[in-house]
């Protein structure tokens, strides 16, 4: 039987509004990949439409949703970004 | 900020902070005799956007990353315009016109590539470095801008520009 286990998701700016808290508990499968952390966060009913045109940044880079997560992986949920 | 000790080349400083910018200060630390020329970009919160009267511009980022990516950038103008020293620092927190928000000092042998680093610092942090404006107006009002996603480098301009 395969294990799954949790991960904590970091929200920003709107995001962070939307959701009250600035940061998600996501559970996810053994050889889950960042397209798996999208659809979970699509599915919180503050993100929903939003999760899945954002960036995800794992332990500070931006990353592809083929890339794989594992545990203790740092992750952000990016929002489109705007400094200058 | 965190100065390389007797650096007057490369990256100087690249970093977000939540104290006072101080331009004349950054020039000051970038350069040296082989340099001709020195360029200071200074990025300021303004009084309006889009026909609306801004009171205050409220910056958040995503410190441990956003380091990194300025740092990044910078290195990246270094190598490929041949400007020989940068310095970058962002501001966050609640600012108000016409706070300096972002400051880049660049040193370099001649004026073009000190010109050319100084753009593409620009360019490539409102591309992809983490952080967020929202935009508070005079009548109570505020909104989050919208901007530039990352994972879609080809997307539209942010509308802020």
């Amino acid at each position: 039987m395969t294990e799954g286990f949790e991960v904590t998701v970091l929200l920003f700016g709107r995001h962070r509004e939307l959701a009250g808290e600035s940061a998600l508990s996501v559970s996810l499968a053994e050889g889950a990949t960042v397209r798996h952390i999208r659809e979970a966060l699509d599915e919180h009913p503050a993100l929903t439409g939003l999760a899945g045109t954002a960036a995800i940044a794992l332990n500070h880079r931006y990353e592809p949703d083929d890339s794989p997560v594992t545990r203790g992986d740092e992750i952000a949920l990016i929002p489109p970004v705007a400094g200058g | 900020m965190t100065v390389e000790r007797g650096a007057a080349g490369g990256v100087i400083v690249a970093d977000v902070t939540e104290e006072p910018l101080n331009g004349a200060d950054l020039l000051g630390l970038v350069g040296r005799e082989s340099d001709g020329a020195v360029l200071l970009f200074e990025g300021r919160v303004r009084d309006h956007n889009h026909g609306r009267s801004v009171s205050c511009l409220h910056y958040e980022a995503y410190h441990g990353m956003a380091d990194r990516v300025l740092r990044d950038i910078a290195g990246e103008a270094l190598s490929r315009t041949g400007a020989s020293a940068i310095g970058v620092r962002h501001r966050v927190g609640s600012l108000e016109p016409p706070t300096v928000s972002l400051v880049v000092a660049v040193a370099a042998p001649h004026r073009r590539p000190a010109y050319d680093a100084s753009t593409y610092v620009i360019e490539e942090l409102k591309k992809r470095l983490p952080l967020w404006k929202r935009e508070e107006y005079a009548d109570g009002t505020s909104r989050w801008l919208g901007g530039h996603s990352p994972s879609t480098p080809d997307a539209p301009a942010a509308v802020d520009e």
